[in-house]
């Protein structure tokens, strides 16, 4: 039986609305097609698994960002290497954030981020709150839910994932929602993001199981229900 | 203008705004245009002061219990059972209680608010006691983020002239300072792991352990809905019809902030005063539909929810779910996502707007969805209703509840 090991981190500080539902889906997605999936919660102090084949960090509030600020810097060798390798990954919203180069409260306080994805982001006087749909090219369609103050700017060269169609996005400004690098997606969209976007959910598994055992090839799985509940959010106000 | 003559503008307005079906809204903000002190002179007559009672969950089945425990008492109060827990929501309630002389009979306010509004309401009229019940996750839409929430409540709590009752096992209010005394109440060891906090409900998390913190009034053990409480040392039970564990926690809460307002009063008389108390509209409220029992329970956010599914078990029941997302109901459904509904088995019927959403969350759970989908709360509630001779739970947010309650009434099977 084919295994994919998901590291998840900081589970107790960052998973402040729904996060938890990201590793489920993976979980199940893998499930459902005769793959083991073990999850590892990762928090302050642990030590980290042997083989991680794919990464997932959520959003948390400003308090619990302080807490892991230390650890998650600690690790930064190994989730650089592990991302420069291609291994899988997704961080949301506060994790997207400190997976970047910092993040400058809007107090003036600089947060060091650990610059894995060459990004900055710049607290905002107000939040950016409400259902937002876009596009990618890569992944068609994504639909979710942001609730964010950081306004996040790419460097120059550095890959969105995707074009806003409806909401804020990564800064409100230049039409760009979260970034890309190797096999990570960083992305502001909470809802959470991957069951109502099997895709992406998809393409981590396919991205693992191609690193882990040469072959990437997924059995199609019946996404009814996924797509309705896509569609259903789509057409929902802000 | 006179006072008299707002008032009665007031009266007229919220006629009006009733026999066009609106709520509390419009007489709430014509009031706060034409007189501004309206709501702090009607309240500062009264003899025993006001009392709010703020937090994410359990307000108002709290404001139910206290009120009806103060009645027990002889007392006369005037509360805002309309529903509204907005500062509108207080004016259109005096509007409906005081006389055309601006003169309000009852002896207390104990008052129900939101956590923001609680902090308008704070600034205008200053509180002899305040009771804060939790910081849970709930609308983080509106509110931000916990910790804002919880410096919400710590306001509240900085402008109570007398008491603040405070639920020690809160991590985030436990810890607040005041100028005003503070008197606790809690869980005994055995019911600790029973509430958890958000924080916790999916993460590893260690053995959670009572509160230091001596308190007033600690529930201590629920038996088949028989309630056993520690108060000042010394242990009263008795049978409850208030159903659920969060419910009777309420109850301890109000206990303690009864004693509060009441301090010679009998223990003894107030935990029988509790016994026939029942469960507030759609806060677990038990109702007979075609000759079956069918259970509502407002569902807000996470640990709610939660508490509500554990503390019910599945058995032999249908269920139904609701999930809308207009304002009040909070518009991110991401919060689904922190409930576990693997205790369910199957669910019979999903509605509401985002019904879609709870049926893609109850695949991930691998829940049985028996029926389809159907996001129209009236064919929903029907057909559910309808359909089985089995008792029947209804799980519903704000608006949803307030929907079917009309649907139920409207088809006359209530």
């Amino acid at each position: 039986m084919k295994e994919l090991t998901i590291l998840h981190l900081y589970p107790h500080e960052m998973n402040l609305y729904g996060d938890h539902g990201n590793v489920l889906t993976l979980k199940r997605r893998c499930e459902w097609r005769g793959i083991k999936a073990n999850i590892v919660a990762y928090e302050p102090g642990d030590k980290l698994p042997k083989n991680i084949d794919i990464i997932f960090g959520g959003g948390g509030q400003d308090s619990g960002q302080s807490v892991i600020q230390d650890s998650l810097h600690q690790l930064a060798p190994t989730l650089k290497s592990l991302v420069s390798a291609g291994t899988p990954a997704l961080v949301i919203c506060g994790l997207y954030q400190l997976f970047g180069k910092f993040f400058k409260t809007f107090d003036g306080e600089t947060i060091p981020g650990i610059g894995i994805l060459n990004v900055e982001t710049i607290g905002g006087a107000e939040r950016l709150i409400g259902n937002i749909v876009c596009e990618s090219e890569e992944f068609g369609e994504i639909v979710g839910y942001e609730n964010h103050s950081g306004q996040t700017f790419l460097s120059k060269g550095v890959q969105p994932l995707a074009r806003v169609v409806r909401g804020a996005g990564n800064n409100g400004q230049d039409g760009f929602e979260g970034a890309r690098l190797n096999n990570l997606i960083g992305s502001y969209l909470h809802g959470p993001i991957l069951p109502k976007n099997p895709r992406l959910a998809d393409f981590l598994i396919s991205k693992a199981l191609e690193n882990k055992y040469g072959d990437g090839a997924l059995e199609p799985l019946s996404d009814a229900a996924e797509n309705l509940a896509h569609q259903s959010s789509a057409s929902r106000p802000r | 203008m006179t006072r008299k003559s707002s008032i009665a503008i007031g009266k007229f307005v919220r006629k009006v705004a009733r026999l066009r079906g609106g709520g509390s809204a419009l007489p709430g903000l014509v009031i706060e245009k034409i007189d501004r002190s309206f709501v702090r002179d009607c309240l500062g007559q009264l003899p025993k002061g006001v009392v709010v009672i703020s937090g994410t969950n359990g307000k108002t089945t709290t404001t139910k219990i206290v009120t009806e425990l103060l009645e027990s008492q002889g007392l006369k109060v005037f509360t805002n059972n309309t529903g509204s827990n907005f500062m509108r929501g207080v004016v259109a309630a005096l509007l409906e209680n005081i006389n055309l002389r601006g003169e309000l009979k009852a002896d207390i306010a104990v008052l129900e608010l939101d956590e923001a509004h609680a902090v308008k309401f704070v600034q205008a009229v200053q509180p002899k006691y305040s009771l804060l019940l939790n910081v849970m996750r709930d609308q983080l839409d509106r509110f931000g983020e916990i910790d804002h929430t919880a410096q919400l409540l710590s306001k509240v709590a900085d402008a109570t002239t007398e008491t603040v009752v405070i639920n020690r096992e809160d991590k985030r209010l436990a810890g607040l300072s005041t100028a005003a005394r503070q008197v606790y109440f809690g869980l005994g060891k055995e019911l600790i792991s029973e509430f958890p906090e958000d924080d916790e409900l999916l993460s590893r998390s260690t053995k959670k352990q009572p509160s230091s913190l001596s308190a007033d009034v600690v529930l201590s053990s629920i038996d088949d809905n028989v309630a056993e409480f520690l108060v000042d040392g010394k242990r009263y039970s008795t049978p409850l019809a208030l159903k659920g564990s969060y419910n009777i926690f309420n109850s301890a809460a109000a206990l303690a902030l009864v004693r509060q307002v009441l301090p010679s009063a009998m223990v003894q008389a107030l935990v029988d005063g509790l016994a026939s108390i029942e469960s507030a509209f759609g806060r677990g409220e038990s109702l007979t539909v075609n000759g079956q029992l069918l259970e509502l329970f407002l569902v807000k956010n996470p640990s709610g929810f939660q508490l509500a599914l554990n503390s019910f078990a599945a058995g032999e029941h249908d269920t139904m779910i609701a999930i809308n997302d207009n304002y009040a109901d909070g518009r991110d459904m991401s919060w689904l996502w922190n409930v576990s509904f693997i205790g369910l088995k199957s669910v019979q019927m999903v509605s509401g707007v985002r019904a879609a959403d709870m049926a893609l969350r109850l695949k991930y759970d691998c829940v049985e969805l028996v029926k389809v989908i159907e996001p129209n709360l009236s064919v929903a509630t029907h057909d559910f209703c309808t359909n089985s001779t089995r008792p029947k739970r209804i799980f519903a947010t704000y608006t949803a509840m307030l929907e079917i309650r009309k649907i139920l009434k409207g088809r006359k099977i209530l």
